[in-house]
């Protein structure tokens, strides 16, 4: 279909993606109070997109499909906002 | 017959189990979903003999958990999930598109494979020693406690959920692909639209529930804690990711039975349908709105009050466009030249159906009211309203009225008539006395129960004996026709939509020649004249 590409870029995605998840480990063991979550979220916000852009291919794709998938990543978004709100406001 | 037709092109086995053909595709799910529809119905069967007395004296607890369980299942996940959108869609969407096939035919027929896939690894869970978990597979039951086949069971499900996927792959890909040259978005007939916006959810939602799958056995097979909070987990994260589908899933249940629902208002109304944008655009409102609510099913979880208030504002606004959906089709009727065709019969029944369990749902969505009623059968009514009063009886609707396109012959319309009001019958004497079980506050899953209780009880397993008795007639005189009914011609209703522009049944490859839009869908101008049908 597409024509062929050098890996390069998944094996660099693929390393990004081990280097942000060591940082969210190491992270959560120091003691930040409410910005843990904030950092952990971030964090798993820049992954999400790593993985869309490289792995899903979405920055070579145009119209249509970045419509569905941008659909999709935004009820992800949607998943996870109102799950923290119970999350976050529970007694 | 002269010419050759999808059923006559080739009679071996290797041609219907390697066909590409969309026709012939929807005959294999079709004769599937029927296998798994008796399964199911054979559970609820028992279920129901065993709630005639209060006392415990068909089955004991751990297999009446077991029943409702594979009940809830199949019926959900192998009948009607795929029910409308692989039978019907599968068949109607390329004719009515004016298409020779789907996008992508092969990626069908694996649907097809990966569907039975996992149907059979469910079936096997439930014979090889049963789940008792409910449908809904909640944790920490079923990762900690339940010794049962949870995870081989929930394995099948995993498994069909591919197969959603990719079928709403197709649907998507071929309505945008595949319309015919005139076919614009506003010409779609509405059963189009409902699809679509189906097919979206299916796309959007499945993917989680797979997850959610996966969860499971991970923090079953490797102790990790996702769900159980001794070790680190949320339950409460299980239900927010399951209802996350599974309320979206209600509307992928319902919304092709709507779609269903206009094509035969407006057919034996003789009338264009009422505000045809507002009905198509409600279509993707539902599907959308659809996802923002699931928070209703756990209002007595411990989810926060900020949550479940929200949570049950959104719920009142998903109602909004189920019920300009209603509307139209009353406005449809207004004033039309009705006949009472069979396929009629169940579109009405269908709109009444589904009115009490729209109606009743903004009960439940009531937090007040919903504390009392969750987890008694007036929930169980609900969902059976909708599911089983809607979407059962649109699908048999659409199958009547499609048949003489799918097998080139009439049925017996008297007694497609008979069956089409005992069902309903049936139906409202099955399902209406557990409302009222409800409000007086028996439990939903228990089979034993207080005497008071067993008046409602008796009328409903009376109501399910006529019921499994309307459902089964279908079977006998819709079997009859297929072989020796009357032939119909290509159009017998004097419909429009493309599919009725191409012969009963339709060649292999849909069109003898390209069909083209001129004009606006639904332009019935009063002229009815069924055929005759042998009675
Ligand atoms: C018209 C809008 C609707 C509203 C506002 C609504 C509301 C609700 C609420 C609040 C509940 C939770 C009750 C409880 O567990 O205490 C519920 C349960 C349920 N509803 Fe609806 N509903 C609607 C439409 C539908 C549709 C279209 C379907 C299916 C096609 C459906 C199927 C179900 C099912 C299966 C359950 C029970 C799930 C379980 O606990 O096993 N509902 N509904
Ligand atoms: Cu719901």
């Amino acid at each position: 279909m597409t024509q062929w590409r050098p890996p390069l870029p998944l094996v660099g995605a693929w390393l990004g993606l081990l280097a942000l998840l060591a940082l969210t480990v190491t992270l959560a063991y120091v003691p930040l109070g409410t910005g843990n979550s904030v950092v952990a979220l971030s964090i798993g916000t820049i992954k999400a997109g790593l993985v869309a852009a490289i792995f899903m291919e979405l920055r070579h794709r145009s119209g249509l499909t970045l419509i569905f998938a941008g659909a999709g990543l935004f009820w992800l978004g949607i998943l996870l906002w109102l799950g923290l709100m119970d999350f976050m406001t529970r007694t | 017959m002269s010419e050759k037709n999808y059923l006559t092109t080739d009679y071996t086995l290797k041609s219907w189990f390697l066909t590409t053909d969309h026709k012939r595709i929807a005959i294999l799910y079709f004769a599937s979903l029927i296998f798994f529809f008796f399964i199911g119905g054979a559970a609820a069967t028992a279920i129901r003999i065993e709630l005639a007395t209060p006392q415990a004296d068909l089955v004991s607890s751990d297999i009446y958990n077991r029943l409702f369980t594979m009940h809830g299942i199949i019926m959900v996940w192998f009948f009607l999930i795929p029910s409308i959108p692989n039978t019907l869609g599968n068949f109607i969407v390329p004719l009515m598109i004016g298409a020779r096939d789907l996008a992508f035919p092969r990626l069908n027929l694996m649907s097809w494979y990966i569907f039975m896939l996992g149907g059979c690894t469910t079936l096997f869970a439930i014979f090889a020693g049963g789940v008792d978990t409910g449908w809904t597979f909640y944790t920490p039951f079923s990762t900690l406690y339940s010794n049962s086949y949870v995870i081989v069971a929930a394995a099948g499900v995993f498994i069909a959920g591919f197969s959603s996927i990719l079928t709403g792959l197709n649907f998507i890909v071929t309505i945008h692909r595949l319309r015919a040259p005139g076919l614009t978005w506003y010409r779609l007939p509405l059963f189009l639209w409902s699809l679509y916006a189906t097919s979206v959810i299916l796309v959007l939602a499945t993917p989680v529930l797979a997850i959610t799958l996966i969860l499971i056995a991970t923090e079953r097979f490797f102790g990790v804690g996702i769900f159980d909070p001794r070790i680190g987990g949320d339950p409460l994260l299980f239900q927010h990711l399951f209802w996350f589908y599974s309320h979206p899933a209600v509307y992928i249940m319902i919304l092709p039975g709507m779609g269903v629902i206009n094509e035969l208002v407006s057919c034996y109304s003789r009338k264009q349908v009422f505000g045809y944008k507002f009905v198509a655009w409600a279509s993707l409102a539902i599907a959308a709105v659809g996802f923002l609510v699931w928070g209703h099913h756990m209002f007595v979880s411990g989810q926060s009050l900020v949550a479940s208030l929200v949570f049950s504002f959104m719920s009142f606004i998903v109602a909004v466009p189920s019920a300009i959906k209603v509307f139209n089709w009353t406005a449809t009727l207004h004033k039309g030249s009705i006949h009472f065709d069979a396929p009629m019969l169940y579109a009405l029944a269908f709109i009444g159906l589904f009115t009490i369990g729209g109606l009743t749902g903004l009960f439940l969505a009531c937090l007040a009211f919903d504390v009392h009623a969750t987890d008694t059968y007036f929930v169980v009514a609900h969902f059976h309203y909708i599911m089983v009063g809607g979407m059962v009886t649109a699908y048999f609707g659409g199958l009547h009225y499609w048949w003489p396109k799918m097998t080139g012959r009439h049925y017996s319309e008297y007694w497609a008539r008979t069956a089409a009001v005992l069902i309903f019958f049936g139906f409202n004497l099955t399902f209406f006395p557990q409302f009222i079980l409800g409000a007086e506050g028996m439990p939903r899953r228990y089979h034993v129960y207080p005497p008071e209780f067993q008046v409602w009880n008796v009328l409903s397993s009376g109501g399910a004996a006529i019921l499994a008795v309307a459902y089964l007639m279908p079977l006998l005189y819709l079997g009859y026709s297929a072989f020796f009914g009357a032939r119909a011609s290509a159009n017998p209703w004097n419909a429009t939509g493309l599919e009725w522009q191409t012969s009963s049944p339709p060649p292999e490859f849909n069109f003898t020649t390209q069909p083209v839009v001129t004009r606006a869908p639904y332009q019935y101008n009063g002229d009815f004249q069924a055929e005759p049908q042998n009675a």
